[in-house]
C-alpha cells in the first residue's frame, strides 16, 4: 500500500438554494493511493461532481478537511499538483491544438520555470493527434477536442489527474476507443487518477478501484477494489469476471 | 490547403473530422460562390432599378429639379462639384474617425471597468444610459457652446453617439465567458489579467466588431449632425448649405458622397475583423 496521494475527511457540503440549504455531500471519508484509478460512481446530480470540484479547490466544503499529497487543495492547486478535464473540452476556439495545450505553461510563467515539462508536440503523440498542431479546435471531431483537453491536463507533469466524466459526451464507439488510450496514457505515465463517470462498465474497465456513491446527499456506499488483470483487454468486458464486478457495482448503487 | 493526416500509431483510426469542418467544405466550392454572385447581381439590379424608376418619374412628371433631381443630375453634380464635395469631406471625415476611435476607446476602457469593478458599474452603468436618453440633437448645441467652433465639438458628439453600443455590446463580450473556461483558469491560478488576456479579451473580440460595425456608421452621423449645428466647412455644412439655396442636385450629391463614406468605414470594419476575429466569420454588407 503506497502512500495516499488524496485524503478527503469527514467532508460535507451544502449550497444555498432558495433560502435553504442543499445538502450535496455528507460526511464523506475517502484515501486515494498514489498511483490508483479510482472511479466516483453515481446517479446524475448526487454530487460526484462536486467532490471532483472540492479536490481541484474549485469550491470549498462546509465542512471536514481535503489534504493533497500532505497539502491543503489550494497549496496544491497552485502548486499544479493538480490537472483536470472537464466533460466538456473546454479549449480556447481562437488558439490552435498546440498553443492550447501550452496554455498552463503560459500561465504564471510556469514553462519558463519547469523546463522539464513535456513539450506539446510530444504530448500530441501521446494522445495520438500528431499533425494537428496548427488545426483549430473547432476543426476537430468532439473525440480529438477531447484528446487535446487530455494532453493539456498533462502538461504540467501533475502527479493528480481529475477527469469530470470525460467522456460523457461522446459516442459509445469513440468512448470505448478513448477508455483504451487513457488506459495507456495511465500505464505509461502513472499519475493518479480521479475518475467521475455514471456508466458502470467504464467504471470497471478503468479503475483499480470504485467508490460508489448514494444520492444526494451523497455518502460513499461501497468501496470495491476491481482485481482484473492489467493490463485490460477490450476483450474483458466479455468475461464472466467482468460481469460479476458490473452486478456487484449495479447491487451497490440500487440497494442500499 | 494541405490537411495533416492522422498517424495510424497508437490513435490508431481516428475519428472523421467535425462535421462544421466538412459542412463548410461542402460549402465553399463552386455552387456557393455562384450563389454569391447570384445574390451580389441581385442586389445590383434592384438598385438599378430604382434608380432607373426614379429618372423615368422625374423626366415623364416634369419634376422641376429643386424638388426632385434626376439620377442623372445628382452624377453631374458629383463631377461639377467634385472640388467642393472634397474639400468638405475631408474635415467630416477627420471628425468621424476621430469620434470613432475617441468614443470606442473610453467605451471599451469603461467596459473592462465595468468587469473588473462592481462599484464602478452601478455607478457609472445608470449614467451612461441617462446620457444615451437625452436627445443628441439637443445635446450637440451644448457641446457647440462649450468646445467652440472647430473640430473638438463634432469629435465629442460623434464619440458620444459612438460611445454606448459599444460599451454595452463589450461588457456583454467580457462576461460571456465560458464558465468551465473559468474554472479551468482557476484550477491553474490565473491572475485576473491573465483570465482577461487568455479569456475575456478573446471572448469579448466577436462582441466588439458588432459593435464597431455599428459604429463606423453612427460616428458618420454625429459628425454631420454636429456640422448642423454650427460649422462652415463639412459634408453636414454642406446639406444646410445647398438646402438653403435650393441646390438640390447638391444636396443629393453630399448624401451620396456620405453614403459611400460610411460604406467604406463599414467594409473597413469587416475586413479588419476577418483578420482580428479568424476563428468567426460574419456576414458582410451584402450578407448571406
Amino acid at each position: 500500500m503506497t502512500a495516499p496521494a488524496i485524503v478527503v475527511d469527514g467532508v460535507s457540503m451544502a449550497f444555498e438554494h432558495e433560502g435553504s440549504p442543499l445538502h450535496v455531500l455528507r460526511d464523506v471519508s475517502l484515501a486515494i493511493s498514489e498511483g490508483e484509478f479510482l472511479s466516483l460512481l453515481g446517479p446524475s446530480g448526487c454530487g460526484k461532481s462536486t467532490l471532483l470540484r472540492l479536490i481541484a479547490d474549485i469550491l470549498a466544503p462546509t465542512g471536514g478537511t481535503i489534504s493533497i499529497l500532505g497539502q491543503s487543495p489550494a497549496r496544491a492547486r497552485h502548486e499544479r499538483a493538480l490537472g483536470i478535464v472537464f466533460q466538456q473540452p473546454v479549449l480556447l476556439p481562437w488558439l490552435s491544438v498546440e498553443d492550447n495545450i501550452a496554455l498552463p505553461l503560459r500561465i504564471g510563467g510556469w514553462g519558463a520555470r519547469h523546463p522539464e515539462a513535456p513539450s506539446p508536440p510530444a504530448l500530441l503523440d501521446l494522445v495520438g493527434l500528431r499533425g494537428f498542431e496548427r488545426a483549430r479546435p473547432a476543426q476537430l471531431s468532439g473525440g480529438m477536442q477531447q484528446r487535446v483537453a487530455i494532453a493539456r491536463a498533462l502538461v504540467n507533469n501533475s502527479p493528480i489527474l481529475l477527469m469530470d466524466e470525460p467522456f460523457g459526451a461522446l459516442d459509445a464507439i469513440t468512448r470505448d476507443r478513448l477508455n483504451e488510450e487513457l488506459l495507456r496514457i495511465w500505464t505509461e505515465t502513472r499519475r493518479t487518477v480521479v475518475f467521475v463517470t455514471h456508466s458502470i462498465p467504464e467504471a470497471v474497465y478503468l479503475s483499480t478501484r470504485v467508490a460508489v456513491l448514494s444520492p444526494r446527499p451523497a455518502q460513499i456506499r461501497a468501496l470495491m477494489e476491481i482485481d482484473l488483470p492489467s493490463p485490460r483487454q477490450p476483450q474483458m468486458r466479455d468475461t464472466p469476471q467482468f460481469a460479476r464486478f458490473t452486478a456487484a457495482l449495479r447491487n451497490a448503487l440500487e440497494h442500499p | 490547403m494541405t490537411v495533416p493526416t492522422a498517424p495510424s500509431a497508437p490513435g490508431g483510426a481516428i475519428e472523421p473530422r467535425s462535421r462544421a469542418r466538412t459542412a463548410r467544405d461542402r460549402r465553399r466550392p463552386t455552387r456557393h460562390r455562384e450563389s454569391t454572385w447570384r445574390h451580389y447581381l441581385v442586389s445590383v439590379v434592384a438598385f438599378l432599378a430604382v434608380l432607373a424608376a426614379w429618372q423615368g418619374v422625374v423626366v415623364a412628371f416634369h419634376v422641376p429639379p429643386y424638388l426632385a433631381p434626376s439620377p442623372l443630375m445628382v452624377v453631374r453634380a458629383l463631377r461639377t462639384e467634385s472640388h467642393t464635395l472634397l474639400v468638405n469631406t475631408w474635415p467630416t471625415f477627420i471628425e468621424t474617425i476621430g469620434g470613432f476611435v475617441v468614443g470606442n476607446l473610453v467605451a471599451i476602457v469603461a467596459a473592462v471597468g465595468f468587469v473588473h469593478n462592481r462599484i464602478f458599474r452601478q455607478s457609472v452603468y445608470p449614467l451612461a444610459v441617462t446620457v444615451r436618453t437625452l436627445p443628441i440633437v439637443a445635446i450637440s448645441p451644448i457641446l457647440v457652446l462649450l468646445l467652440g467652433n472647430g473640430y473638438a465639438p463634432k469629435i465629442a458628439i460623434a464619440a458620444l453617439i459612438t460611445f454606448f453600443p459599444t460599451l454595452v455590446n463589450m461588457a456583454d463580450g467580457l462576461t460571456a465567458v465560458d464558465p468551465q473556461a473559468l474554472e479551468l483558469m482557476h484550477v491553474l491560478s490565473a491572475s485576473r489579467w491573465e483570465v482577461f488576456r487568455y479569456l475575456r479579451w478573446p471572448t469579448s473580440l466577436p462582441y466588439l466588431f458588432s459593435a464597431l460595425r455599428i459604429a463606423s456608421t453612427a460616428s458618420l452621423l454625429g459628425a454631420i449632425i454636429g456640422e448642423w449645428i454650427g460649422s462652415n466647412s463639412g459634408l453636414g455644412y454642406l446639406i444646410v448649405a445647398a438646402t438653403y439655396d435650393y441646390r438640390t442636385p447638391l444636396l443629393y450629391a453630399t448624401m451620396t458622397v456620405a453614403s459611400a463614406l460610411a460604406l467604406a468605414m463599414f467594409g473597413a470594419i469587416s475586413i479588419l475583423e476577418r483578420y482580428a476575429v479568424p476563428w468567426r466569420v460574419t456576414p458582410g454588407v451584402g450578407g448571406e
